[in-house]
């Protein structure tokens, strides 16, 4: 698995996947934190229900995708910051209500 | 280089027709002008649809629903020739009306077709209530639809790319980059020149360039008068299965995304979208699906449909030059799989040709008053 090249690089910040508790650093982008605390999978397609996860880290792939606020966002063009709520992509009406205004 | 039929156009129109003249037994070549063309088959939305079709003209109708009728054979030999899977569902679509007043004016319209056509009416009209049981992500402000059972979708470019694929497999070669400058007649059929010089010679000519017709039409005795009617498509990223049934604007394809479009502007050669359109495209569509607003949009692209004055195709043999046909029409996803079984009995004036004198150029002759 992936490992951080300085551990002891960047403040904690703590944000939530899925309901875990996970801890990541000041600075890095959501896709690298989740990577590097384990989770390689992050959803499934929507008609072959095939695993995807991170892979290209530069915002071009869009196999990143997860959900935050009820939109579905590339997860390596977001930073880590405390308090993030991260949730993986589920059927349209269950997902969080976020802002339609 | 020689051919018993050139195709001029390799789009969906051309291709069906080339597909069924092949499997008549002819020899056949398709001429394809190239990415730089304005490309229908590329751009269109997908669907195999017949209850809006033909309204002031039944044999538009019936034409239309003969095609629907025979897309599923047409589909699965899609299937077995290339592999290729065109994705065809064809489980009924919808109309779908923001008001009373507008569901029982299209009603209205539909059971009058249905009158002149004759037979069981193929459609049921849902009110809200039936509707969001089918479709239980429509929102408050739709009052009904009705569902057509003849009615379905694809996805285009797998047609499109099955046909080219088909027509190579069986023996007919398809020259891309080869926009054509000029067919005339010689040698007792034509002579059809290439842009790069090259001269092809075909005893018969069928013309499906599209809006590309126009410019070669004189030549051979047409009057071609399709114009450009602009169109533009939204699509968002893919999502779980959202929908069960299409609408007419709105559809989610066999890949997951949902398409959205409809829009029709009058613009002339201009196949770019505007932010009012993708903006007036989405406030309808979110209308019609409140969730939605939470769906990112991926791509937006604009095409131009090939319009004829009255919207209905045009088939027509040349008067002045025998063995030249002309073949446009707006809707060729619907109408593939009539273009590729029953119009090529018609091109090889075949006993069991399907009677077209309606579709001929002649209704759009000016009678002196």
């Amino acid at each position: 698995m992936f490992e951080r090249l300085d551990p002891s690089g960047g403040r904690p910040v703590v944000f939530s996947f899925d309901g875990a508790r996970v801890t990541g650093r000041q600075g890095e982008s959501l896709a690298a934190a989740l990577l590097a605390e384990g989770f390689a999978v992050l959803r499934h397609t929507p008609v072959s229900a095939q695993p995807r996860g991170a892979f290209c880290m530069m915002g071009a792939c869009f196999e990143c995708l997860v959900e935050i606020d009820g939109r579905t966002v590339q997860a390596c063009m977001v930073a880590v910051r405390d308090g993030l709520v991260v949730n993986r992509l589920g059927p349209l009406a269950d997902r969080a209500p976020g802002d339609n205004s | 280089m020689e051919s018993e039929y050139a195709i001029i156009g390799g789009g969906v129109v051309g291709l069906s027709v080339a597909f069924g003249l092949i499997g008549l037994g002819r020899r056949v070549a398709v001429f394809d002008e190239g990415d730089g063309a304005f490309r229908a088959s590329r751009g269109n939305f997908g669907l195999v649809w017949v209850q809006s079709k033909g309204l002031d003209q039944p044999a538009y109708a019936r034409w239309s629903r003969k095609s629907a009728a025979a897309w599923k054979p047409f589909a699965d030999e899609l299937f077995r020739e290339t592999g290729i899977d065109p994705a065809l569902r064809q489980d009924g679509g919808y109309s779908i009306h923001m008001s009373e007043a507008a569901l029982a004016a299209t009603l209205a319209d539909y059971e009058r077709l249905q009158s002149r056509l004759g037979g069981e009416r193929p459609f049921d009209v849902l009110g809200h209530n039936a509707l969001k049981r089918e479709e239980p992500h429509i929102g408050p402000k739709v009052a009904g639809a009705i569902l057509h059972h003849q009615d379905g979708h694809v996805n285009p470019l797998k047609v499109l790319r099955a046909l080219a694929g088909a027509v190579r497999r069986k023996g007919a070669g398809v020259r891309v980059n080869s926009a054509i400058r000029s067919v005339r007649p010689g040698r007792g059929g034509f002579e059809i020149e290439s842009v790069d010089g090259t001269v092809h010679f075909a005893e018969k000519v069928v013309l499906c360039a599209g809006l590309g017709a126009p410019a070669l039409a004189g030549a051979l005795g047409f009057k071609a008068p399709v114009r450009p009617q602009q169109g533009q498509v939204l699509i968002t990223e893919k999502i779980d299965r959202f929908m069960n049934r299409p609408t007419d604007c709105i559809r989610q394809v066999d890949e997951g995304g949902i398409q959205i479009g409809a829009s029709k502007r009058e613009v002339g050669l201009d196949d770019r979208e505007t932010l009012a359109t993708t903006a007036q495209l989405a406030r309808d569509a979110v209308d019609v699906f409140p969730a939605l607003a939470r769906v990112n949009l991926v791509r937006s692209w604009a095409a131009l449909r090939i319009m004829s004055p009255d919207g209905i195709p045009i088939y027509q043999q040349s008067k002045t030059h025998p063995g030249a046909f002309f073949v446009t029409c707006h809707s060729g996803i619907t109408l593939a799989a009539a273009h590729a079984r029953f119009l090529p009995l018609w091109i090889t004036g075949d006993e069991q040709a399907p009677d077209l004198s309606v579709f001929s150029e002649a209704r759009f002759d000016v009678r002196a008053a």
